[in-house]
């Protein structure tokens, strides 16, 4: 992969299929382990879900921003819809008991378990989330490590 | 690869094989058409056996409570049958492995109904 990359997509659930398998291979293609590449993939595709569904509600003039820039520490994915904003004051914790057994709210806490940095970017004119993984064996891993 | 099911009767319970990826769109609403299917036609002892399922998102997850519940609103029983490791950790990360029923034996599974 070049340093960095960007697609604008379409608000359908095809964006949201080839927002995951791009991300899987970049970041097979940076050197990521299968479980790395699994956990990068299924949060690039729960924010795909977000921008797709919730962000632009599949407005067909709205668009979904997808890039990927890898730095010598990180690889950086950043997503961005053109909807309302997301009300970061309302997503509720999935793991709350009387949340558990909702059938929905799971993507964004998804994304904090599988990235080592999700920063949520809201405003009138869309989301923005950038979601960062450490690269194996970088200063920035090797001092999480040490920790 | 895209998701397939089939059923199939072992002593009074279904036992529904599902294979590929149970993610939003097709998976999801093949997942939910099944179950209400078999509900509707009162087969209330379900298994869903996810051995071949190979990746599953959290609309995924949200169509395996949604079964669980519904079944159980209906005063029937669903068990989760041979997990992948993806799908194990998963159901342990969003803390519902507690929640399903989960067997790793078909045959003590089926037993296993009241």
């Amino acid at each position: 992969m070049e340093q960095s990359v960007s697609y604008t997509l379409d608000s359908t659930l095809d964006t949201v299929d080839h927002a995951e398998e791009k991300a899987t291979r970049i970041a097979t293609d940076i050197g990521f382990g299968e479980d790395e590449v699994m956990q990068i993939s299924m949060a690039v595709r729960e924010c795909a879900v977000n921008a797709v569904l919730h962000g632009n509600a599949y407005a067909p003039d709205k668009k979904v921003v997808l890039s990927f820039e890898r730095t010598p520490e990180d690889l950086v994915i950043t997503i961005r819809d053109q909807g309302k904003g997301i009300d970061l004051g309302g997503i509720p914790n999935p793991l709350a008991p009387e949340n558990l057994l909702k059938t929905s709210g799971r993507g964004i806490f998804l994304m904090r378990s599988f990235m080592d940095v999700v920063e949520i970017r809201p405003s009138q004119t869309g989301t923005e989330i950038k979601l960062i993984k450490h690269v194996r064996g970088s200063s920035a891993a090797g001092k999480e490590a040490s920790q | 690869m895209s998701m397939k099911l089939s059923t199939r009767q072992v002593d009074g319970v279904t036992i529904v094989d599902c294979s590929g990826r149970i993610t939003l769109g097709e998976g999801s609403v093949m997942m939910r058409d099944t179950v209400r299917d078999l509900l509707a036609k009162g087969n209330k002892k379900i298994i869903l056996n996810l051995g071949d399922v190979n990746y599953i998102d959290s609309s995924g997850i949200g169509e395996l409570v949604s079964a669980f519940t519904t079944t159980k609103n209906q005063g029937g029983e669903l068990k989760l049958l041979h997990l992948t490791k993806k799908v194990h950790d998963l159901l342990q990360i969003t803390k519902l492995y507690t929640v399903f029923d989960v067997k790793d034996d078909e045959t003590a599974a089926v037993k296993g109904f009241k």
